[in-house]
């Protein structure tokens, strides 16, 4: 086991710089520079301003040695400084925007797998009734809908006509001023709708996945033994049944680690929640390679540690695994 | 003053900065009140983010916005866009035109105390200059050949060349020397924390979420009556629309569709005040002079005569801006109003066609030397508005028997591998007029290399001359007789058909007072807007 651990671990740097070499190519074989994004058509200035902002980021440095440059930074844990103007360092700009992205995420998570797991079991013990033919019907509605269109209406119906619910941003103007529990509650209010909808859009994967392995675990003998033996029905679904039909949300939930730093950027665009989807966009769009790179690199990092924990965990839930391997 | 990004050319609609064509339409305020009273917040939209508050390092419309009311020049344009003193009081060109002396204004304070000088002045200078210094508005300094601070209150710059320009160049914001002086302006807190001269403080800037600047109770004009100015950070326009109606912002700049149609309700008008007057932009169509089909006069302006620029204004912004015949802004003292220009007659397109040897084929297109007379108009991604007059433009020119085709490009893509390639026939663009009538970047011929902003390769003599003659002289009748030979020259040469100044379209809370519109738009006298006690929000 130990050794088998060393071994994935040992695999993840190779892994890690050919992401980095990969994704460092093909953002600069976009069209356009950072510079050129900041200058182009801009009547006031010259082509020696131009040239000095290419010095001042490095762009004048054939491409492998800003690369190897880029590269000796990230092996000190240093991103490196923003090319946009304000030429902040990339680290504080990602660390400001990931609590919010990443609280958004969590709430979203949970609220997914607490709703679809219960959703899918229910589709499956009720297979082919009314409610399983309505549960589909409910959660490809979502999956369906396209989510921006869905925000814009509810925003619309909640924000604007019933004024329900505040429309865009984290928190009111003036909630500073606010007791803790009241500005708690003022960020939930404005976080309603955006958990509420990114919940809906997800439902159907994780519930369908749930529904299909939970009929295939039901179909099995073993199941049918304890409903022999007189087991209750109750027991027979959620004590025998659901552990092993939950194992491969195991893997799911690994994967999902990656997509918790990384905001959607429709998403946040609407409702103006300044997290990691905006800042990337914004990135590409400026053509700002160190801050792309480095959110590119830490959810590199974050899939293969994903794909890792859910690995050990499996083999941890799952004996057959465990004692096969070794 | 200052040109923005293309970025906020697209963003047309946020633009306040305008001018004259009579009386905006203005609203009875509903809430009445007596004399000005102090307090309460301004709340704005903005879709994009500041990227940095030392406005030097920037080149973005929101930080400029900010910068705007925390800095001052030393000097500003007016609200009928007339340069006048801001923190220089006054000043003085001599005789010969080579140098301008500044007379500062004494007694202005920085936002933290400290006695604003002479100093900071030559400090500015010298950093806009600084090879070090990453800046792209270098380029107007370059032609100083000495910089002087003769006493605190004295500020004297000398040119090599007499320099039209040069006067509205200062208008750049004054920067601290006392907090950047000897430090590394790129990595100043400043950018971050600005401290300036302005009418409001800087105060707090949550990323992604809001810049706060409180008013500046020593502010050399007078306190501003209201007590806070919010910039929020909205990306979405329609979500930002979905805020001005709830109530979460106080203006925003609407769109010709939201302004004609959905804000025509008696509950929105109630609300809100809506005011209109022409923006700084144009939008046009720019030909290729390279290539040998547009390098005959006849064919440029037989497709200016096929265009019916009226119906682009109705259909596109709904009536909501005017047609243009050359690059100045209608009512600015360089904007000639009748030019000989090829206005809307498909005969006489027709006739012109013909003249240049174009034949009617039997598909309905011209054709000449055996090949159809077709092209590609260009443009650039997420401007509907732009999108739209191409359609309309490729319906009028079919009927002449010009086949049309559009081809939308992501901007970056289209700048690098087309505009700066010269791989292009027509595109479909637009331009921020500044306030300078100088033309020297867009039309000179020598700025039709690489990544020059001549990328059409408009190259006229003549044109040269007088571009050239204008910014070489401070006589404004001089200048203006220059400007009004080049409109001359554009309206017969037609290196660009003109479409249309678009309007500035700004909503505004009805409980606000004190707006006076201008020529300049509304946000000039924002330090007299004022709020009733009764009608306060924040």
């Amino acid at each position: 086991m130990a050794q088998y651990l060393v071994k994935r671990i040992l695999m993840l740097f190779p892994l890690l710089i050919g992401i980095t070499l990969i994704t460092f190519t093909v953002i600069h074989l976009a069209p356009g520079e950072p510079v050129e994004m900041q200058v182009a058509m801009s009547p006031k200035v010259s082509a020696q301003s131009r040239a000095r902002l290419r010095e001042f980021y490095g762009l004048d440095k054939p491409l492998h040695v800003q690369y190897g440059l880029w590269l000796s930074h990230l092996a000190r844990f240093d991103f490196g400084r923003s090319f946009a103007p304000d030429n902040r360092p990339v680290t504080d700009k990602i660390v400001e925007r990931i609590p919010i992205t990443l609280s958004l995420n969590v709430i979203a998570l949970i609220l997914e797998f607490g709703l679809a797991i219960p959703i899918g079991i229910l589709a499956a013990v009720h297979r082919d009734t009314l409610l399983d033919r309505g549960i589909s019907v409910f959660v490809f509605l979502g999956f369906a809908v396209p989510t921006f269109w869905l925000a814009l209406l509810c925003m619309y119906f909640f924000g604007v006509k019933l004024s329900w619910l505040p429309i865009s941003g984290i928190h009111s103007l003036g909630s500073e001023r606010l007791p803790a529990l009241a500005r708690f509650w003022d960020m939930a209010r404005h976080l309603f709708l955006p958990v509420a909808i990114a919940t809906f859009g997800s439902l159907a994967g994780l519930s369908r996945y749930m529904r299909s392995t939970m009929l295939e675990v039901l179909s099995q003998d073993y199941i049918t033994t304890a409903r022999a033996k007189g087991v209750k029905e109750r027991a027979v679904i959620y004590k025998h049944a659901l552990k092993n039909a939950l194992l491969p949300v195991i893997t799911l939930l690994g994967f999902s680690l990656p997509g918790l730093i990384g905001g959607s950027v429709i998403f946040e665009t609407i409702f103006a929640i300044p997290g990691m989807g905006q800042l990337f966009y914004q990135g590409v769009m400026a053509r700002d390679y160190p801050l792309v790179m480095g959110i590119l690199v830490i959810g590199a990092c974050l899939t293969l540690v994903g794909n890792l924990l859910a690995d050990l965990c499996y083999a941890f839930a799952d004996p057959r695994i465990r004692h096969g391997r070794g | 003053m200052r040109f923005s990004l293309p970025v906020a050319l697209c963003l047309l609609a946020l633009q306040l900065a305008g001018c004259t064509r009579g009386a905006p339409e203005q609203k009875v305020l509903r809430v009445k009140g007596g004399p000005p009273a102090c307090g309460d917040s301004l709340v704005t939209g903005s879709i994009g983010e500041p990227s940095n508050l030392i406005p030097l390092l920037s080149s973005d419309s929101a930080s400029s916005d900010i910068a705007g009311m925390v800095y001052n020049g030393l000097v500003r344009y007016d609200k009928n866009l007339k340069l006048e003193g801001d923190l220089a009081r006054s000043w003085e060109v001599s005789a010969d035109g080579l140098s301008i002396t500044f007379k500062l204004r004494p007694g202005v304070k920085w936002h933290d105390g400290a006695e604003f000088t002479s100093r900071d002045v030559l400090y500015t200078y010298r950093v806009t200059v600084d090879p070090k210094t990453p800046t792209a508005y270098s380029e107007d300094f370059k032609q100083v050949q000495r910089a002087e601070a003769l006493d605190p209150y004295t500020f004297r710059v000398s040119y090599a060349k007499p320099f039209a320009p040069a006067l509205a160049s200062w208008g750049m914001p004054i920067l601290p020397a006392h907090l950047l002086e000897g430090k590394d302006i790129t990595k100043s807190p400043l950018s971050r924390n600005p401290v300036g001269t302005g009418p409001f403080v800087f105060k707090q800037w949550i990323p992604g979420q809001k810049v706060v600047l409180d008013a500046n109770p020593g502010y050399y004009e007078g306190k501003p009556y209201l007590a806070r100015y919010i910039y929020r950070i909205i990306p979405d326009s329609s979500t930002m629309y979905m805020e001005l109606k709830a109530g979460g912002i106080d203006m925003m700049g609407l769109s010709p569709v939201q302004y004609q149609r959905q804000t025509d309700t008696r509950e929105f008008l109630e609300r809100f005040n809506k005011f209109r007057y022409p923006a700084s932009a144009y939008s046009y169509l720019g030909y290729n002079l390279r290539l040998p089909l547009f390098q005959d006069r006849r064919v440029r302006q037989a497709i200016t005569c096929a265009i019916n620029k009226e119906e682009i204004v109705q259909g596109v912004l709904l009536g909501m801006g005017q047609i243009a015949h050359g690059p100045y802004k209608p009512g600015t003292w360089a904007y000639k109003a009748k030019v000989d220009d090829p206005g809307y007659d498909p005969a006489r397109a027709a006739a012109l066609l013909k003249e240049a040897s174009f034949v009617m084929g039997g598909d309905g297109i011209l054709v000449k030397d055996g090949k159809p007379f077709s092209f590609t108009i260009m443009t650039n991604q997420g401007n509907d508005q732009r999108l739209k007059c191409a359609q309309i433009i490729q319906r009028r020119l079919k009927r002449v028997g010009i086949d049309v085709k559009i081809r939308v490009m992501e901007w970056a893509s289209f700048l690098t591998n087309f505009i700066d390639k010269g791989r292009f026939e027509v595109v479909l663009l637009g331009w921020t007029i500044s306030q300078d009538p100088d033309l020297y970047d867009v039309w000179h011929s020598s700025k039709t290399g690489p990544k020059e902003l001549n990328f059409v390769g408009f190259k006229n003599p003549e044109m040269d001359r007088l571009i050239v003659e204008g910014r070489g002289t401070f006589d404004m009748e001089k200048r203006r007789s220059c400007y009004y030979a080049i409109q001359e020259i554009l309206a017969r040469e037609q290196p660009y058909t003109f479409l249309y100044v678009p309007d500035a379209l700004p909503a505004v809370s009805a409980r606000f007072q004190g707006i006076e519109p201008a020529p300049a738009g509304i946000m000039h006298n924002l330090i007299k807007w004022h709020v009733p006690k009764a009608a306060q929000q924040y």
